[in-house]
């Protein structure tokens, strides 16, 4: 029933136990970096394994850098940030004079770290309440399992939280979200069938009668090329704001880092539509890279609230650049 | 936003011109291009190393013919290899087996495993006639079998009932019986989502497999998966023997460089590609269309049934009929053409799925502006009354004033469109027996600043 159960033998039992899930959430930042490593296991063997094999050679020469180009690019860093990471690297290299293995591989885990940190921001919950979080994405990102853990979250830190079955399209989609409901004890808005935005207006009222904190909103899936789609999510945007003036005070975008470079046109065209605020990045624990974040830091930078390392409840943790750079260049 | 190949290779050829043929020495940084195009489709580096290799065998020599620059020249051979790589054209199910065929769906989590047994459910049971059956396998993900039962629903597919505390290999089994006892021609089997790296579940779905024995067992993969498309299929065609292969989302505007990377790294066939979220969205793969979707080349054939789509068909008989008849065309036909024109999701959008040279051309237009365009059109013509519609002749200088007046516009942009008029007509007699795609162009052409 369980995602977690599936791992028959748990690695780590108290991370996996929902019954002390809320102590390891509270508990040292040390065990969240633990479980980020693991969580990027396969990234960092991909490219440290990599990295290490290039980087044994010592020097700063054209092949090596040929050789690192191809390397980021296929870890779908993209080309723009590839050759913007490999120019700074150069740079350093220069400045610094490195000629040394460990601080090349220091020097552009540095450059890494420089580029993602501004991604690094953390959401703040406390200017509204209800503080309404509306989410969307494209088709199979993984927003409704996005909701589930973070509706979670929210409640480790003593929040509570209403959900809304925006998703209207898909088949069990609201079953799907109600289930979400039910393990996590939060009442989740939905209605027979109709329109979503109607389902999130009737949310937000109830969230402020029963005075609730965080409002999460479930969209259906979508393409950014399905332009009538595109509409009715702006649609939606709109009817928040009427439901509340100052909302939606968050517009997250899922994102699932198995995709490559349409990644880009995701953030791009959602922002034109929503104007999205924040980025959730799931599935990484499957990817064996992590390179789209780069790609995102140069060409459309959106602060990445949160990232999905597992496919367990408590799976879900804001973003840390120090923490996601070291487990890749480990 | 992404620079197609065309350009950034003509970048490269400008030192080439005049070449007459192309040889090792100066492809080279041409096809280092060509690398970082398909990189940038997001084509798995090990598939693009193959490519290139055969592309350089294949190029070398080869002549530059009559107008093709050599650039040009390299990139039909680089088409060509792409096509030839993604595989032979369609290739349908295999169901000749005793009945039930059993078809496994395997794929990572939100890949559409469940939305496309539904449409292969509604294909089967409407273009074979065969009585499907559909049962879920996914006891992991919350309501998921619910899903599966509504969609099953929409296709008109029995649906075999199942429940998240049974085990998948029984659910399977239980419904491979019944499907025998019922007379089914066709189960699909819906498996829930799972990373290649999980052996647990890697283990489950081959347990799955070897307990029901499929005849066709087929990897799903979204169009927009990126550089680890290549792994994730290696180790689920490591655990299962695949089949297929079903590229999903293709809707979408990736340039689906995941195509080939699977296709590389299994070498099963591509045998069908999901559009849309609506249970008709399937369609046979087409490997040259997508080589030229991989290229940024445009995708002509899908604008031409796009165009096909957009024409609403009573109307365009109706229209036929009436240029048999003998009747002439007037004003009233001329905003109805303009019209469909506009259905077709606008200019603009045409404009997308032209090849880039000419997009751009195209795109040194003021944006927007073939859209007023139609707009203003359609304005002026309603500015009329209906006998000036159906007899323009009756046009003359105090009459186009008002027109004018009427729609905003300066008499100037009457005359101008009772000339475009006039010359849509001439063509509508030439054409009053061809097809409806011949009419289009015309009207293409007869729009301000389409010419």
């Amino acid at each position: 029933m369980f995602g977690f159960l599936k791992k028959s033998p748990a690695p780590n039992p108290t991370a996996t136990d929902p019954a002390v899930a809320e102590t390891v959430a509270t508990s040292a930042a040390a065990s969240w970096r633990q479980r980020l490593k693991s969580g990027l296991a396969r990234t960092r063997a991909q490219f440290g394994g990599k990295l290490k094999t290039l980087f044994s050679r010592g020097k700063v020469d054209d092949e090596l850098l040929e050789e690192l180009e191809a390397l980021l690019l296929t870890s779908d860093v993209g080309l723009d940030a590839t050759e913007h990471l490999l120019y700074q690297l150069k740079m350093r290299a220069k400045r610094d004079k490195i000629d040394t293995p460990e601080a090349i591989q220091r020097a552009l885990s540095e450059t890494m770290y420089d580029l993602l940190l501004p991604l690094e921001e953390a959401l703040d919950l406390s200017s509204h309440r209800p503080f309404i979080i509306m989410i969307a994405g494209v088709n199979g990102a993984g927003k409704t399992t996005s909701i589930g853990k973070l509706a979670k979250h929210f409640q480790a830190q003593g929040r509570s939280v209403l959900l809304a079955a925006g998703d209207t399209f898909r088949a069990a989609a609201r079953e799907q979200l109600q289930t979400w409901g039910e393990r996590n004890n939060v009442s989740v808005i939905a209605q027979q069938s109709g329109d979503p935005a109607a389902v999130i207006f009737d949310a937000i009222a109830a969230a402020r009668a029963r005075g609730i904190d965080i409002v999460l909103a479930d969209t259906a899936g979508r393409l950014p090329t399905q332009l009538h789609l595109m509409d009715e999510i702006a649609k939606v945007r709109r009817v928040i704001q009427k439901a509340d003036p100052t909302g939606p005070h968050e517009t997250l975008l899922v994102l699932d880092a198995t995709l490559g470079q349409n990644t880009l046109q995701q953030v791009m065209a959602f922002d034109k539509a929503i104007q999205v605020t924040g980025l959730v990045l799931t599935k990484l624990d499957g990817t064996a890279k992590g390179g789209m974040v780069a790609a995102i830091a140069r060409q459309c930078p959106k602060p990445v609230r949160f990232i999905g390392v597992g496919e367990g409840i408590d799976d879900l943790r804001p973003f840390k650049a120090r923490d996601f750079v070291d487990a890749l260049f480990e | 936003m992404l620079d197609n190949l065309t350009q950034r290779l003509a970048r490269v050829m400008k030192t080439l011109r005049g070449e007459a043929r192309l040889t090792e020495a100066n492809i080279g940084d041409a096809l280092r291009e060509v690398r970082l195009a398909l990189l940038e489709a997001d084509v798995a580096l090990p598939a693009i190393k193959e490519l290139i290799a055969a592309v350089r065998e294949k190029a070398v020599g080869e002549e530059v013919i009559g107008s093709l620059s050599p650039g040009q020249a390299l990139i039909g051979v680089v088409h060509r290899e792409l096509t030839r790589l993604m595989g032979e054209a369609h290739s349908g199910l295999n169901l000749a087996t005793q009945p039930p065929a059993i078809v496994l769906m395997a794929g990572l989590q939100g890949s559409g495993k469940t939305t496309t047994v539904g449409k292969l459910a509604k294909m089967l049971r409407e273009t074979q006639k065969k009585k499907v059956l559909v049962v879920s396998c996914d006891v992991y993900r919350p309501a998921a079998i619910e899903q599966l039962k509504t969609v099953a629903g929409q296709a008109g597919a029995d649906f075999f009932p199942s429940t998240a505390t049974d085990k998948p290999v029984d659910i399977a089994r239980n419904a491979v019986d019944w499907a025998k006892r019922h007379y089914h021609d066709v189960l699909l089997v819906d498996t829930a989502g799972r990373l290649a790296i999980d052996e647990a579940m890697m283990k489950e779905i081959a347990d799955l497999h070897s307990a029901i024995k499929p005849i066709e067992t087929l990897f799903v993969v979204d169009a927009m998966q990126g550089q680890d498309a290549i792994n994730t299929a290696r180790a689920f065609s490591e655990v299962l023997p695949l089949t297929g292969i079903i590229l999903t989302k293709l809707d979408g505007d990736s340039r689906g460089g995941a195509a080939l990377s699977v296709r590389h790294v299994t070498g099963r066939p591509i045998k069908y590609a999901g559009i849309g979220e609506k249970l008709t969205g399937i369609e046979a793969f087409h490997p040259e269309r997508m080589a030229s979707r991989i290229l940024g080349m445009g995708d002509v054939l899908s604008l031409i049934e796009d165009a096909r789509k957009g024409i609403d068909e009573e109307k365009a008989l109706e229209f036929a009929k009436k240029m048999k008849s003998g009747k002439t065309f007037d004003l009233n036909d001329f905003k109805d053409q303009v019209g469909q024109v506009r259905k077709m999701g606008g200019l603009s959008s045409m404009m997308e799925k032209l090849p880039q040279q000419f997009a751009q051309a195209a795109g040194q237009l003021p944006a927007g502006g073939e859209e007023k365009a139609v707009a203003r059109i359609e304005g002026i013509i309603n500015s009329m009354t209906p006998a000036e519609r159906t007899r323009p002749e009756l046009l003359k200088a105090t009459r186009k004033r008002r027109i004018a007046l009427g729609a905003g516009v300066q008499v100037q942009e009457v005359n101008r469109l009772l000339k475009q008029f006039e010359q849509t007509q001439k063509m509508m007699k030439q054409f009053s027996r061809g097809g409806m795609a011949q009419l289009m162009r015309g009207i293409k052409g007869m729009l301000p600043g389409m010419r």
